[in-house]
């Protein structure tokens, strides 16, 4: 039967189709293979083809900084802010993926707030977050200006920040995907096995941590992969919620248009780079997890 | 999508405590959304009334605000500034939909049906999400050297004796948003419409083509009907993701041409808190509008 199929003539519309799909994928990776190619430039070269030279001249000129800007600063706060959303994106989210997994008084109304931050137009939650955090600076201010305390009035500048109002601000975009990839897990997963554990007198806690983690760990490493990649990238969500610095997409965005050198190619190879070695290491990971888990059920 | 409620939450569900521990796991999850999404659109509502000098955020109640958006819109004989500037990021959303739409459609039809073997399938479809990993500021300058007055396109048809001088209006311009948007969000078409093609039982395409349905018929009246869910939800997220966008018009326009996005980032730069608030209010409205325009027209077709 399968042979039969498989030896019928390809239809006109597969021909038609495949070369849609072929033009599609020539679209996607044809702009970015071509910075990532210009970004090799030699001195002379400028911000189009024809190629002038090959050398990484723009790269150093990357790490030697972009007029004002500190490309370094920007990108360890980048990484930083990265890392902490990608923590609480797995923490929370499978925390919250087990107790959706309970009768969950509510638990319809927080599902259909987490899709509406997912749709909400990201200028409009920035703005919301921007707008609570500088009421919140208001209010210190009234409040330690009414304690008396002068000197700590004069040296607080805003509670806007990385790791308050910018890591909050990431959270609404990445605990929904979090969340989904959870409910994708937990409606494949069966608790037969986290039952046996029970029968066979595990703590809630044993049963965790020795049978539902190990299982559901791939799915888990993925969570964080999201969770560091879309904040690694976000702009609109950060950009009335940072404050004073700026993380790196932001000083990208500014770059745009100030830097008229390939050394912005430069950069875009860079934080490429940094996207693939997170995707790289995720998928290890979890190919590693994989291999354990079928050599112990292999034993 | 759906919380899961199978039978299996139901067995687990049944030990009593349960639903206290429940909500203590779902307690800081739940905290982060009523912290970061929830009070601040609460305040925007609120600020949005407000009052306001240069330096500081004036509490009251007045509609100042909204008037000052809708400023000279009373007028018939020429459109005012908001509604210019609505019916502009409308035209965009529009058309980068329709676009992302058929691509998004045409790609994963390809993938679900045409390509047989799972592996090639997971190859391909892992193919076109990589660039989904790159950030979405280089996917937008990528486009520079190709488009650009001395770019690679307007160089080709020169050498190519087609046109004499080099056309202006490829990058910079509402083209290149377009190609832009186009580029950037395609994926958020084609995941959810793959999802739900994988989803359609097989045999349903061989009973519509033993009923002597012709390949139109069947991808019209079968596959299109099938396909709903993950088009709505395609459909929604590309429409809310141009409506707000400020970033791809700003880069790809130039700085030069107005989106509903980019009047409230603005408008926050200058301090003006308040009519900024008044912006996001009317462009949530209108955003909503138009995702429950479009769950109703998709489920009317559903039940003619």
């Amino acid at each position: 039967m399968k042979k039969a199929r498989l030896r019928e003539p390809r239809p006109l519309s597969f021909w038609l189709l495949a070369m849609v799909f072929v033009l599609f994928v020539l679209f996607m990776y044809g702009p970015m293979l071509v910075i990532f190619v210009l970004s090799f430039q030699g001195p002379e070269g400028g911000l189009t083809f024809p190629m002038r030279g090959l050398s990484l001249h723009w790269f150093r000129q990357l790490a030697e900084g972009l007029g004002v800007v500190d490309i370094g600063a920007a990108l360890r706060r980048s990484l930083g802010l990265g890392l902490a959303v990608m923590a609480c994106t797995v923490v929370l989210s499978v925390l919250a993926g087990l107790a959706f997994r309970k009768r969950l008084a509510g638990g319809n109304t927080l599902f259909f707030v987490v899709v509406a931050s997912l749709i909400m137009p990201s200028i409009i939650v920035s703005l919301g977050i921007g707008l609570e955090f500088r009421l919140v600076d208001t209010a210190i201010k009234a409040v330690l200006g009414w304690l008396g305390l002068q000197e700590t009035l004069e040296g607080f500048g805003t509670s806007l920040g990385l790791f308050t109002s910018a890591l909050g601000a990431h959270l609404t975009w990445t605990l929904p995907f979090g969340l989904l990839i959870m409910f994708a897990v937990f409606n494949r997963f069966n608790p037969a096995y986290e039952e046996a554990a029970r029968d066979l007198g595990a703590t809630p806690w044993q049963g965790f941590a020795h049978v539902v983690l190990p299982l559901v760990a791939p799915s888990v490493v993925g969570i964080g992969m999201f969770g560091f990649t879309l904040s690694w990238d976000e702009i609109a969500r950060t950009s009335q919620a940072i404050g004073d610095v700026n993380t790196l997409p932001l000083e990208l965005q500014g770059l745009t248009s100030t830097v008229t050198t390939p050394s912005i190619y430069a950069l875009g190879t860079l934080t490429t780079v940094v996207s693939f070695v997170v995707m790289g290491l995720t998928l290890a990971l979890v190919w590693l997890l994989g291999r354990g888990r079928r050599a112990r059920a292999d034993r | 999508m759906s919380p899961p409620s199978t039978s299996h939450t139901a067995a687990v569900a049944a030990a009593p405590g349960r639903g206290i521990a429940a909500w203590w796991q779902a307690a800081p999850f739940t905290a982060v959304f009523v912290l970061f999404f929830l009070v601040p659109l609460g305040l925007i509502l609120m600020v949005s009334f407000w009052d306001f000098n240069e330096y500081e955020l004036l509490p009251g109640f007045t509609f100042k605000n909204y008037l000052s958006v809708f400023e000279g819109c009373g007028n018939t004989a020429d459109l005012c500034t908001t509604l210019r500037t609505y019916l502009s990021t409308l035209k965009f959303s529009l058309l980068v939909w329709g676009i992302t739409l058929v691509l998004g459609f045409a790609v994963a039809y390809f993938l679900a049906f045409h390509v047989r073997s799972p592996g090639m399938q997971t190859l391909l479809f892992v193919l076109c999400t990589i660039p989904f990993w790159t950030s979405n500021v280089i996917r937008m300058i990528s486009w520079v050297p190709l488009l650009g007055r001395n770019g690679l396109v307007n160089q080709t048809l020169i050498d190519l004796h087609l046109i004499q001088t080099p056309i202006e209006w490829l990058l910079f311009s509402d083209f290149s948003v377009v190609l832009a948007f186009v580029h950037l969000y395609t994926m958020f078409m084609i995941v959810p419409i793959f999802n739900s093609m994988m989803r359609i039982d097989r045999s349903l395409l061989e009973a519509a083509s033993d009923s002597g349905a012709s390949g139109w018929q069947t991808l019209w009246n079968v596959i299109v009907p099938l396909s709903r869910t993950g088009i709505i939800i395609g459909s929604i997220f590309v429409i809310t993701i141009v409506m707000g966008d400020f970033v791809t018009i700003g880069v790809m326009g130039g700085q030069q041409i107005a989106s509903v996005g980019k009047i409230i980032q603005v408008q926050t730069s200058y301090l003006q808190f308040p009519l900024a608030a008044a912006n996001a209010v009317i462009l949530l409205a209108v955003v909503l509008m138009i995702i429950y325009g479009l769950t109703r027209l998709v489920d009317i077709r559903k039940e003619l």
